[in-house]
């Protein structure tokens, strides 16, 4: 029971943070088809903005809440200068802008490690975020806890702009017809930009919450960037909320796997059931499907 | 005269030296619901994809005064031009009243964009009214009936303030009931606006066109009213090969009246 327990929490805590680093990705390159492999860089950015922050305000409380809109927007404008620079010039190009964005992640890698140093960092956090919470005779990390809340949050926050704002409407209508958004007056190009603005924005967010599972370093975004692809693609291109399922899946099976072998092992194991998945399903856990005749 | 006029001149379209639009010169006044007809290839879906912007092309289309070439797509459509394409083409996964809401809030700022705004417009609600859908303003457009979508097209270029309308194939694949209501809800549109329709549907053409213009091989062909254009015999050289025909022949493809 102990062990269901914590197995269980542990795979939805892995999940939530899959979920957070893939969150955006599901917008940039699930519903744009960007292939953004900076995106893990944009990540490390709003680590690094976390990290910032609690440098010049001190106070770990306060600085953590402060980090996550400044990280929003750290993200957002990376990706809005990334789109507006290189992207719209290769779009329908994909693999010139996978070699492009690339080069773009090792850049900003490089950049972190001049800016601030090879070694990694710590950002520690609130007194209210660490220790335990005792539910039932288990305990569960606060920082855990909050993380899993902010993965929700974000989720919720996201379908709701999406499903209910004008400007979420418009996001969807480019991505189904672009031709079509155009003729009725919408700018695509400014609706690009807006989506790149919020996924990149979600990337530096899910910084944040990584200063909280240890300290961070100028390779914080490649461990990330693997996992948030494949969560995007199991889910189904283009679904939130596949992106969400598959991610709490993946948490799931890889605690698990993880829990009777090794990390190691569980990564390979992982993929090959990923593989496995994708032989059946080709087109991930949701499709879309409508009675369109084109 | 009215102001609201839609005048092609020397408008032209190659694509790697194909031409599919060959100089052609065009005016559709207000309150005219004019049909391009003509063969495949014609160049007829390729004359409005120019004026809508969505192909390049040279020459001068204007519309109300002003130039259309060479600006964005979605500055044209802001500018009262509105278009519907072959296959139905609606957002398929938003609903009746989104489609329509996304066409009729186009020039919206971007903090207008962010709030959730409550209740139906009435230019949405008019819209819908107008084209019979209001019963459906909560279907996802893509299971709508196929009449139904173009009927929704239709309608999120009325809440657009479309005042020049270029329809394509309207009533492809339409039962005749919905032809004949679509007929009419073109008529009645027309009265304000100029409406351009590019149709193979000859008896559709023959009922509602208030003038008609013949393209064949990118050139304007033909144009004048419904009778004029069937007697024309170039017309029914190009719909019926070289040599001379009888009234018969013509009547079986052109239809009565020629």
């Amino acid at each position: 029971m102990d062990v269901l327990v914590t197995q269980v929490f542990n795979g939805l805590s892995g999940g939530s943070i899959l979920l957070l680093a893939a969150l955006g990705l599901a917008l940039t390159f699930g519903q744009m088809g960007v292939i953004n492999m900076a995106h893990g860089e944009f990540i490390m950015a709003g680590a690094y903005t976390a990290f910032v922050m609690q440098q010049v305000l001190g106070a770990a409380g306060l600085s953590l809440l402060v980090s996550l809109p400044m990280a929003f927007l750290v993200g957002g404008l990376l990706g809005v200068l990334l789109e507006a620079t290189l992207l719209r010039r290769m779009y329908h190009r994909p693999l010139d802008t996978l070699l492009v964005t690339w080069g773009v992640s090792l850049i900003l890698q490089q950049l972190a490690r001049d800016v601030f140093g090879t070694a990694g960092v710590d950002v520690p956090a609130p007194g209210w975020l660490s220790g335990p919470v005792e539910v039932l005779g288990f305990s569960f990390p606060r920082s855990r806890l909050f993380i899993l809340a902010l993965a929700i949050a974000a989720v919720v926050a996201l379908s709701l702009a999406l499903r209910l704002t004008p400007l979420g409407r418009r996001i969807r209508a480019t991505v189904q017809n672009r031709q079509l958004a155009e003729s009725s007056g919408i700018s695509t190009r400014r609706t690009d930009v807006l989506t790149f603005f919020i996924g990149s924005g979600l990337a530096g967010v899910a910084g944040v919450v990584l200063t909280l599972m240890g300290s961070i370093s100028s390779n914080l975004g490649t461990s990330y960037i693997v996992d948030a692809f494949l969560v995007v693609i199991v889910g189904g291109i283009g679904q939130i909320k596949g992106a969400v399922i598959a991610a709490f899946v993946l948490g799931t099976v890889q605690s698990w796997v993880e829990y009777s072998t090794t990390a190691s092992i569980a990564k390979v194991i992982l993929l090959a059931l990923v593989v496995a998945f994708l032989q059946a399903r080709p087109q991930g856990i949701f499709q879309v499907r409508t009675r369109s005749l084109a | 005269m009215n102001a609201d006029y839609l005048e092609l001149t020397d408008l032209t379209v190659s694509f790697d030296g194909f031409v599919a639009v060959d100089h052609v010169d065009l005016t559709v006044l207000q309150g005219d619901l004019r049909f391009l007809i003509g063969p495949n290839g014609a160049g007829k879906t390729t004359l409005i994809d120019a004026v809508s912007g969505l192909v390049p092309a040279t020459g001068r289309a204007e519309f109300g005064g002003q130039d259309l070439l060479g600006r964005k797509v979605h500055r044209i459509a802001r500018m009262g031009v509105g278009r519907t394409f072959q296959t139905a083409t609606v957002f398929e996964e938003l609903s009746v009243l989104q489609n329509l809401d996304i066409a009729a809030g186009s020039g919206r700022s971007a903090w207008t964009l962010l709030r959730r705004r409550r209740g139906v417009p009435p230019s949405v609600a008019e819209a819908m009214e107008t084209v019979g859908l209001t019963e459906l303003a909560d279907t996802p457009a893509g299971i709508l009936a196929h009449g139904q979508k173009q009927w929704l097209e239709i309608g999120m270029l009325l809440v657009q303030d479309a005042r020049l309308l270029m329809l394509d194939e309207p009533v492809a694949g339409m039962s005749g009931e919905e032809k004949e209501q679509t007929g009419h809800l073109l008529r009645r549109i027309s009265a304000d606006t100029t409406v351009v329709v590019v149709e193979h549907d000859m008896d559709f053409m023959r009922a509602f066109a208030k003038s008609v213009t013949v393209l064949h091989a990118g050139k304007v062909l033909s144009e004048g009213s419904v009778a004029q254009v069937q007697a024309d015999p170039l017309v029914q050289e190009v719909y019926l090969g070289p040599g001379s025909h009888t009234a018969e022949e013509a009547a079986i493809v052109l239809g009565e009246g020629v």
